[in-house]
């Protein structure tokens, strides 16, 4: 037998190991979530824009949404503004906004200045929400399904792109055509 | 002159010492506490700078984490209740020691099998060798050196 075959074959072997591995990668420093298929955290926190308010994830049942963690810190969030607000203007599914570690004040002033994508801006001062949705750095968006489960998770500054092509192929045909 | 740069070193090094610890200062309110409170910012993993453990980090979210594991030990849970806790939010990622699954059995298994080809290669080889003793009848060769 050749004395090449053995040591050919598993470098074959390993060649098509790294390549699985490069393909199923995710991109570089994204981490996928846990929370995927799972159901979306429980909330009851105080309202951004109205300070009688308590925004309830119990209250969103029943209705696909999409829950963006953002802060007037977040340079990201700043790049992805115009794109919240078109989706906001499409109408297609509303958007819950999570003003994470953040100042009420200036959250409040960004939003009149630039305008308000969201249907309900939940606040969350310590940090505590951001941690049981996993979130480590804004901003972070998710699509929640109409029985509260998390559908989709994406990191990032959204872009025009990601919506037409991540999350209106997820949300229900009917829904999505309105768009 | 050494002696005074190797002093400004020293100087040097101690703040840098003191800037390290103070990044969290959090006392357990007894030992026991305190060791396992250690113990566990040390192992999970800092989900923004992804190469520090959040005892070590600055950023806002590592201390988020560290009160975390600080509030649920003062509420008497487990270390694998923390650990759990922070692996349902932020995946199997977020302990620098991954623990064994179904999923990464076969990595663990791995260097196992390998070490055991290793092995059966390696005495396949000596028991061929030591055949060919008793037939080696050739004189041996002179050292080319003498």
């Amino acid at each position: 037998m050749n004395r090449f075959a053995l040591p050919l074959g598993i470098f074959a072997l390993l060649a098509v190991v790294l390549a699985i591995g490069i393909k199923h990668s995710p991109d570089k420093g994204t981490i996928a979530s846990p929370l995927i298929g799972k159901p979306a955290p429980q909330f009851s926190l105080p309202s951004l824009t109205d300070a009688n308010r308590i925004v309830k994830s119990g209250d969103l049942r029943g209705r696909w949404y999409i829950f963006n963690v953002w802060g007037t810190w977040c340079g990201g969030c700043r790049m992805e503004h115009n794109v919240l607000l078109e989706m906001r203007n499409a109408a297609v599914v509303p958007i819950i906004g999570l003003d994470w570690r953040d100042n009420d004040a200036e959250a409040l002033s960004l939003l009149s200045q630039l305008g308000n994508p969201y249907e309900v801006v939940a606040v969350d001062h310590d940090g505590r929400e951001a941690i049981d949705w996993g979130v480590y750095g804004a901003p972070e968006t998710f699509l929640v399904n109409d029985r509260g489960i998390v559908v989709y998770k994406y990191i990032g500054p959204l872009t025009q792109q990601a919506w037409e092509r991540e999350f209106l192929p997820r949300l229900p045909a009917k829904q999505a055509a309105k768009s | 002159m050494m002696r005074r740069s190797f002093l400004a070193l020293l100087a040097a090094l101690a703040l840098c010492a003191t800037t390290a610890y103070a990044v969290d200062p959090t006392q357990m309110p007894t030992p026991a506490l305190q060791g396992r409170y250690l113990a566990l910012t040390h192992e999970l993993r800092c989900m923004q700078c992804q190469n520090e453990a959040i005892a070590d980090s600055p950023v806002d979210l590592a201390a988020d984490l560290r009160r975390e594991v600080h509030d649920m030990l003062l509420a008497g849970k487990t270390d694998d209740d923390v650990r759990n806790f922070m692996v349902a939010r932020y995946g199997e990622f977020i302990l620098f020691r991954p623990r064994m699954s179904t999923r990464n059995l076969w990595l663990w298994l791995t260097p196992g099998v390998l070490i055991g080809v290793g092995a059966i290669v390696a005495v396949r080889i000596i028991q061929q060798r030591s055949r060919l003793v008793p037939q080696d009848n050739a004189p041996v060769e002179e050292d080319i050196r003498s």
